[in-house]
């Protein structure tokens, strides 16, 4: 693209460089209708930045409307940097999740980092300090060349930028999969502690205002990342878009949180907005769009890293750790003097005005002046087309007697056990600093990560989920599984959910197999939550997740958070004693379809997902966290990918648990597979003293929910019988050894 | 026990340590701030803390020893002040020359966060004194730099003065490889200098001394240090 010249007028707007920025040609008479005039180049880059599907969420706007998005605690929800759920004692927690698929594929280490250096700024913008960062990962398989040096270079990347900021990552989750052999994703996660009526928004209110630009010095990097990055498909022009991708520094981002947060406390700011995507215009243009007020800038004065800059380009700039504050006037030296004391780089640079325009002055001439609704809202919803894929036909009509069943089950929880979807993820937990600020209460490794609230009782629960071939079968079904699974994930923990945010991850929104996967799946969602009353308060939506026409799976990732109200009956999966006795809540039923299992042993994700009853696992859900609070259990597990075998071997070797064997005594008419290896949901393993029996069988009864004892804690081995007839038994020390050390192997291998 | 925490850009275990020494050991503890240099006479331990300070985009440390606290944490340990630095601490106070040695990278050029075991190899310190014969502590590292490297004269010399604090070993106390997380020398995660009032270690023990967390074997350090006072 050619460079626009430093004075106006500009070169001519031609059909050409409205296509290069990404615009169509109804777009571009949209732009003339509204404003009246031809648009400068610079406001053209302005229009194709926050037009862009990144930043106006054209093709999913419709949609998301439809999730729930209220509820008694929620004091805030969608629209702003993250949402906010009262958490009582006068907190409350700010979460989002954020997608940075496409830099991480091109660059995944700088992808990776930016990621969460986004996600926090999201977070501490609301004057909470993030004391949590999770992810979701998504590589392709195995096999395919890249992804050993992807995994790497995210791995790292999240570790280099996490760790240095001093705030832990204390879990989440990763799957291999061909489907994201040409598009991984890197979904980032952060919460942060705020109090109640500490909490501030983006907006750009008070005339007269100053807006003060706080931390990195703006270069060219990331110009367009938003909009012809993220909001398209890759092809083999993919690795020319690498400059497109911003280059993090977690030094500064750490400074900007002690800075943000002494600032806060300071009762002359006004509002707040991290430079994210589409920087210094997506941020002065929201800004004053909530506040229904204009601004005026001077980009002269903004800090720059090298010479020469236009204003297209300061406008454009994604470069990281920036933010936008506005302040009242006479407290400009107060600020820049904090500022300094944590030595940033600072500068006033304009105010806010009561005209609904933002006027940009560059070297004493006007450069751009646009109104701000036509830029913020002007996009138009898109109703896209939306039409059920052919490839559904195909895959979800498996007959189970294609499968022949086993007698013996030793080889295929072995296989099970390595496959690096279920194997341990210590060789990348152990690369985040997951103690950090002294909150983890439970280490990565357990169904959720729990941090303690200090000065207080209470603990947070978290976990990330989805499970994207149930969605790619049907993504109606497969959301609603992601946001029951997340939330058992939690209440296994002791919590009560409280609060969901979510990360969309689908193909290109232009072909309608797409948009049908999208609508279903966010319907599936909006309904789970409505059931389980839990509010969606935060989320992104990444689409274009393609690489030469093919997408990935569905992968509407979520991450649910819960509440403790006692730290002291805070859960873990492990089994804690021998001689405890093991049972299930939930029944297995016969079901295969889109197991690991069938994956794994037959390389085919096909089939019917499982059936997600809301009501039973409701049930199942409430139950075990009453035996929790009651305080009689010594451990709960979600049983979800790998079905009961795998979930019992995670319970025999917990990380922080000591090693322990089990015996499982089942009797069943079901086949062996299902039953070992089925994936039936609403189910949880527990372990618990042998005197407590009578307790919980009068629990379950009375609740009532499914409950059967099925074994006992002990003993050095693994060893499963089904109906008299032993089918498994391995040294768990073997197996232990397997899922322990299958993703290091691997990673650790050279090519 | 007057305890002073000094704030680096880029300090992040700074109110861990706070935390554990305010609220949990109930000691007079207050902040230093990196830019100004200051009066120790009144302090009976600083701490240098855990982080990434000034981003540690050179070597670990190498930045953080022109702080002008430095000069004044310097003249402190030199007239015989207690100095614990832990972590990025230990990567400043061998930048500072104030003990011996140099922090590398990892053996597997990657970041480590997880619990080890340490064997107290000198229990007559200041630092050391209440951890009991043969003791092995349960203890988190989290670091990328923290293979200790000395060339194996000066290594020689270190243990015969008894100096080294601290070796990795397994949870019985028997050293080998496989129980060196990071490649160090001699196994060696902390020492200290010939007049054992400057102690650095690449373990955290604040991060196992709040009885609510798992593990408490750090706090033997932090008690140890109280009991000279």
């Amino acid at each position: 693209m050619d460079k626009p010249e430093k004075n106006r007028p500009g070169p001519e707007i031609t059909p050409q460089i409205v296509k290069e920025h990404g615009l169509t040609v109804e777009e571009f008479r949209r732009i003339l209708d509204l404003i009246g005039r031809p648009p400068n180049l610079t406001e053209l880059g302005i229009f194709s930045v926050m037009w862009s599907e990144h930043c106006s969420y054209k093709s999913s706007r419709p949609y998301l409307r439809k999730l729930p998005v209220e509820g008694p605690n929620v004091l805030q929800g969608p629209g702003e940097n993250a949402g906010v759920i009262d958490i009582g004692d006068g907190l409350a927690v700010a979460f989002k999740i954020e997608s940075h698929n496409h830099p991480s594929f091109i660059e995944p280490r700088q992808g990776a980092a930016t990621g969460v250096g986004g996600i926090m700024r999201d977070i501490f913008t609301m004057g909470a300090r993030p004391i949590a960062l999770l992810n979701s990962l998504r590589f392709g398989e195995l096999d395919e060349p890249r992804t050993r040096f992807l995994l790497h270079g995210v791995v790292d990347g999240i570790s280099s930028y996490g760790n240095c900021t001093g705030v832990p990552t204390v879990g989440g989750e990763i799957y291999f999969d061909a489907c994201y052999n040409g598009n991984i994703l890197v979904n980032a996660f952060c919460l942060g502690l705020v109090k109640a009526d500490r909490i501030f928004l983006a907006g750009a209110g008070g005339v007269g205002n100053q807006i003060l630009y706080v931390g990195s010095k703006t270069g060219r990097d990331g110009i367009h990342g938003a909009s012809l990055l993220a909001s398209s498909e890759f092809d083999e022009t993919t690795e020319e878009k690498r400059p497109t991708v911003q280059v993090g520094d977690p030094f500064t981002e750490k400074l900007l949180i002690e800075a943000c947060l002494e600032l806060f406390g300071c009762d002359w700011v006004v509002g707040v907005q991290d430079m994210g995507a589409a920087g210094l215009t997506s941020s002065s243009f929201e800004m004053a769009h909530r506040a229904e007020t204009g601004v005026f800038m001077d980009l002269s004065k903004v800090p720059l890293r090298e010479e020469g800059m236009i204003p297209y380009e300061i406008l454009l700039s994604e470069s990281q750790e920036r933010m936008l504050f506005v302040v009242k006037p006479g407290h400009e030296d107060e600020a820049l003097a904090i500022l300094d004391k944590w030595g940033l780089d600072a500068a006033i640079i304009g105010e806010v005005i009561e005209e609904p325009c933002v006027r940009i002055q560059f070297e004493g001439q006007e450069v751009v002046n646009l109104p701000i609704i036509p830029v913020v809202d002007g996009a138009l919803d898109l109703k896209r087309p939306a039409e059920r894929p052919g490839y559904l036909d195909e895959v979800v009509h498996i007959s189970l007697t294609e499968f022949p069943d086993f007698t013996r089950g030793d080889r295929a929880l072995k296989k099970l056990l390595a496959c690096p979807n279920i194997a341990s993820k210590e060789w990348v937990y152990e690369q985040y600093d997951h103690m950090v600020r002294l909150n983890t209460l439970v280490l990565p490794g357990s169904d959720a990560a729990v941090l303690r609230i200090k000065d207080t009782n209470k603990a947070i629960a978290i976990s990330v989920d989805c499970n994207s071939r149930y969605c790619y079968l049907d993504p109606y079904e497969g959301a609603a599984i992601a946001v029951a699974e997340a939330c058992r994930n939690v209440v296994c923990s002791g919590a009560k959910p409280i609060g969901l945010t979510n990360c969309l991850n689908f193909g290109n929104p232009e072909k309608p197999e797409i948009m049908w996967q999208f609508q279903q799946a966010v319907e599936g969602m909006g309904d789970a939550c409505r059931f389980f009353d839990i509010p969606v308060v935060s989320g992104n939506v990444s689409l274009y997740n393609e690489t030469k026409g093919v997408a990935i799976y569905p992968t509407p990732t979520v991450a649910v958070v819960g509440l403790i109200e006692d730290q002291r009956k805070v859960m873990t999966q492990g089994f804690k004693k021998s001689g405890d006795r093991i049972a299930l809540i939930g029944f297995t039923m016969e079901e295969l379809g889109g197991t690991e299992y069938l994956k794994v042993m037959f390389d085919r994700s096909e089939g019917k997902p499982p059936v997600l009853d809301r009501k039973h696992e409701k049930q199942v859900q409430d139950f075990c966290r009453k035996l929790i609070q009651e305080g009689l259990i010594s451990s709960a597990h979600d049983c979800s990918e790998g079905g009961l075998a795998i979930a019992v071997a995670e319970s025999c070797f917990s990380p922080g648990c000591q090693t322990l064997g089990a015996t499982l005594t089942l009797d069943s008419t079901l086949r062996n597979d299902t039953l070992l290896f089925g994936e039936t949901q609403s189910r949880i393993v527990i372990s618990f003293p042998e005197e407590r029996i009578n307790e919980i069988e009068d629990l379950a009864m009375a609740f009532p929910v499914d409950f059967s004892l099925i074994g006992k804690v002990g003993g050095s081995h693994f060893t499963i019988t089904v109906n008299g007839k032993e089918v498994v038994k391995q040294e768990i020390e073997v197996l232990k050894e397997i899922w322990k050390t299958s993703l290091g192997n691997y990673a650790g291998q050279t090519t | 026990m007057k305890c002073g925490i000094v704030v680096f850009p880029g300090s992040n275990c700074d109110h861990d340590c706070y935390h554990i020494l305010k609220h949990i050991l109930n000691q007079e503890t207050h902040w230093l701030w990196h830019k100004e240099e200051a009066n120790l006479e009144s302090f009976d331990l600083i701490v240098l803390p855990g982080g990434f300070s000034y981003g540690d985009y050179l070597r670990a440390g190498a930045i953080a020893r022109f702080s002008p606290i430095m000069n004044s944490i310097i003249g402190f340990a030199k007239a015989g002040g207690k100095v614990l630095g832990i972590c990025n601490g230990f990567q400043v106070l061998l930048e500072s020359n104030l003990l011996p040695g140099a922090l590398i990278q990892n053996q597997s050029r990657k970041f480590i966060c997880k619990n080890v075991s340490v064997r107290v190899e000198n229990l007559d310190t200041p630092f050391t004194r209440l951890c009991g014969e043969n003791r092995v502590l349960e203890i988190p590292i989290a670091h990328h730099q923290g293979s200790y490297y000395i060339d194996p004269f000066s290594l020689n010399e270190l243990e015969e003065k008894g100096q080294i604090l601290f070796r990795y070993c397994d949870t019985e106390g028997n050293i080998s490889a496989e129980s060196n997380p990071n490649g160090s020398v001699g196994s060696v995660a902390g020492l200290t200098n010939e007049q054992k009032n400057v102690m650095g270690m690449m373990p955290h023990p604040e991060r196992c001394a709040d009885p609510q967390l798992a593990g408490t074997d750090g706090q033997i350090i932090f008690q140890s240090l109280i009991s000279n006072f």
